[in-house]
């Protein structure tokens, strides 16, 4: 059954005020247009859990559409803090759940596995579990040893990016896979966008290259360079300069309220954005093609 | 002599720190330039794992995040994140980790979270990312970082990830697999754990600071190794490969 439909329709259905959101990609494949959309609906209260919460997420709290974030690392990767939620935490304006890396991906493997909770080994530091009481420990009934648990993180909605998918949602990734894959079987709902809709033939002469399945994905966008300033492996390359000017506009609120009057609300869609962005651009973040050998599944 | 930049001097330190096979869990900066450099000297079989999951990574280009694309050509594997914490780095197949953060105590403890109170922020940092695991569970740990009093204070703010705590026989008390701090490079020289103790002293100087320097630069009372080093400085092929290929621009090695 296709699920195919407008960005802006998957938002307007699946995502509602007070939802935790998780928009998956570490680095990689990060749903910027998803994170827009939402900016442009004026989504309110929103819980937005991510390990990184990047310009996406820096974004969203500067729009208002967040109570509370849930992360791991809150920096602009290669450049140095994510302003406006450094400025929303310092004074005190936003709710916020930490944890280290390992432990927040631990939190969506166990809800993405069924599991009220997911065990690891100490790190032999206590601060962040004093910060943080969703940390707790338990005794290992086989060797008796000390481990950290966390619980389960079962997001309402998962925001995913995928080079490609068939109509029905079946979702084919490659380069850093992140924790896609368990966002999407952790969470409620999957939002599932992509560069290129393609046949389901295609898909099913790799199946090893599909991480999501169908039968789990809510509604499929078809939307090329949603990841931008991210990037999409093979595709096109990470708009680090934009990273870089980021680290500039976010240091004025004013600046912030302008670039999202210019950027998002002053768009339709990523589309238009991506068209307003430039020749300049699109020719700087081209790249060129590097297949794989092919591999032979046999015909059996 | 060659002229040569603090940051140079340190990349070239602790790219010497590696060894031929270590397989090791790559930042992005400088201890990139320090593995890439190892990789293309001393050390051509160092195995590169960068946080993001990308496992031989060979980049043609220098990343400016972890998770940039030229991580991913040409690399040997690529894993989820789980899988990265989880079967590399929890169960021990780590070498050596990198770790930065805006403070370095007495005993190697690394803050990368908060200055001041946790919950009344003075200075509220990035956080973890995976500095809690890989102080953990990396079997050595480096650091290249400014000497600086205010990056090296006594006792940390907030501990992010574990070096000797309070002291040696704390950390081993915790049963945590790694082998913690193993070498702090800064640019005066080198801090190592004295053997006992766990407290990072003065071991080397690089060419041109002095003991006082370090002594002043240091948050606390910083005692200098009896067998004090001066470390080698940079070749000309060194300076060479990071200047011409690893960072044409200059943006870490200023």
């Amino acid at each position: 059954m296709s699920k195919v439909m407008r960005l802006s329709e998957a938002i307007a259905r699946f995502v509602n005020d007070g939802d935790t959101v998780y928009a998956a990609g570490f680095t990689h494949l990060i749903p910027f247009a998803a994170g827009h959309e939402i900016i442009r609906q004026h989504k309110k209260d929103l819980t937005l859990a991510r390990a990184t919460p990047d310009l996406i997420y820096d974004q969203m709290v500067a729009a208002g559409c967040a109570r509370k974030i849930i992360f791991s690392y809150s920096g602009n990767p290669g450049v140095g803090s994510l302003r406006v939620i450094r400025q929303e935490m310092e004074a005190g304006r936003l709710d916020y759940e930490e944890y280290s890396h390992f432990a927040m991906i631990t939190r969506v493997a166990a809800g993405a596995s069924g599991l009220p909770f997911l065990p690891m080994r100490s790190t032999g530091t206590e601060d962040l579990a004093k910060a943080n009481p969703q940390y707790k420990t338990i005794q290992c009934p086989y060797t008796g040893v000390e481990l950290v648990t966390v619980p389960a993180l079962n997001p309402d909605v998962a925001i995913i990016h995928a080079q490609r998918a068939d109509a029905n949602g079946n979702a084919q990734f490659w380069g850093i896979i992140g924790e896609q894959k368990e966002v999407a079987f952790a969470s409620k709902k999957v939002i599932l966008t992509v560069e290129e809709i393609v046949d389901e033939r295609a898909i099913r002469s790799d199946p090893n290259r599909t991480l999501i399945p169908d039968f789990v994905v809510s509604a499929v966008c078809h939307v090329p360079y949603c990841a931008h300033p991210s990037y999409t492996q093979g595709c096109y390359d990470r708009d680090n300069k934009f990273y870089l000017e980021w680290d500039k506009i976010s240091e004025a609120p004013e600046k912030v309220e302008a670039w999202l009057n210019e950027w998002v609300y002053g768009v339709k869609d990523h589309a238009e954005y991506w068209a307003k962005l430039g020749a300049e651009t699109h020719a700087r973040l081209k790249v060129p093609p590097a297949m794989s050998a092919p591999v032979n599944y046999g015909k059996y | 002599m060659t002229n040569y930049s603090s940051s140079e001097m340190m990349v070239v330190t602790a790219s010497r720190l590696l060894r031929d096979g270590d397989v090791v869990f790559v930042g992005i900066g400088q201890p990139n330039l320090a593995c890439n450099l190892a990789r293309r000297t001393h050390a051509p079989n160092l195995n590169m794992i960068y946080e993001a999951g990308v496992i031989g990574a060979q980049p043609a280009r220098l990343p400016l995040s972890i998770g940039d694309p030229c991580l991913v050509s040409g690399a040997a594997s690529i894993c989820s994140m789980y899988e990265i914490f989880a079967y590399y780095l929890q169960n021990g197949k780590i070498d050596v980790g990198f770790l930065g953060g805006a403070q370095i105590d007495r005993f190697g403890n690394v803050n990368a979270t908060v200055i001041g109170p946790y919950a009344k922020p003075k200075v509220r940092l990035p956080g973890s990312g995976g500095s809690a695991e890989i102080a953990a569970w990396a079997n050595r740990v480096y650091f290249i970082t400014p000497h600086q009093a205010r990056r090296f204070p006594e006792k940390c703010d907030f501990i992010t990830g574990a070096g000797f705590l309070a002291g040696k026989s704390e950390r081993i008390a915790t049963g945590v697999r790694g082998g913690g701090p193993h070498e702090v490079v800064t640019d005066l020289g080198i801090l190592t754990p004295d053997q006992e103790t766990g407290e990072l002293i003065l071991t080397a100087l690089h060419a041109g600071a002095t003991v006082e320097q370090a002594i002043k630069n240091t948050g606390w009372k910083l005692k200098v190794a009896d067998d004090l080093k001066t470390t080698e400085p940079p070749t000309d092929e060194e300076l060479r490969l990071l200047r011409e290929e690893l960072d044409p621009t200059g943006i870490y090695l200023k």
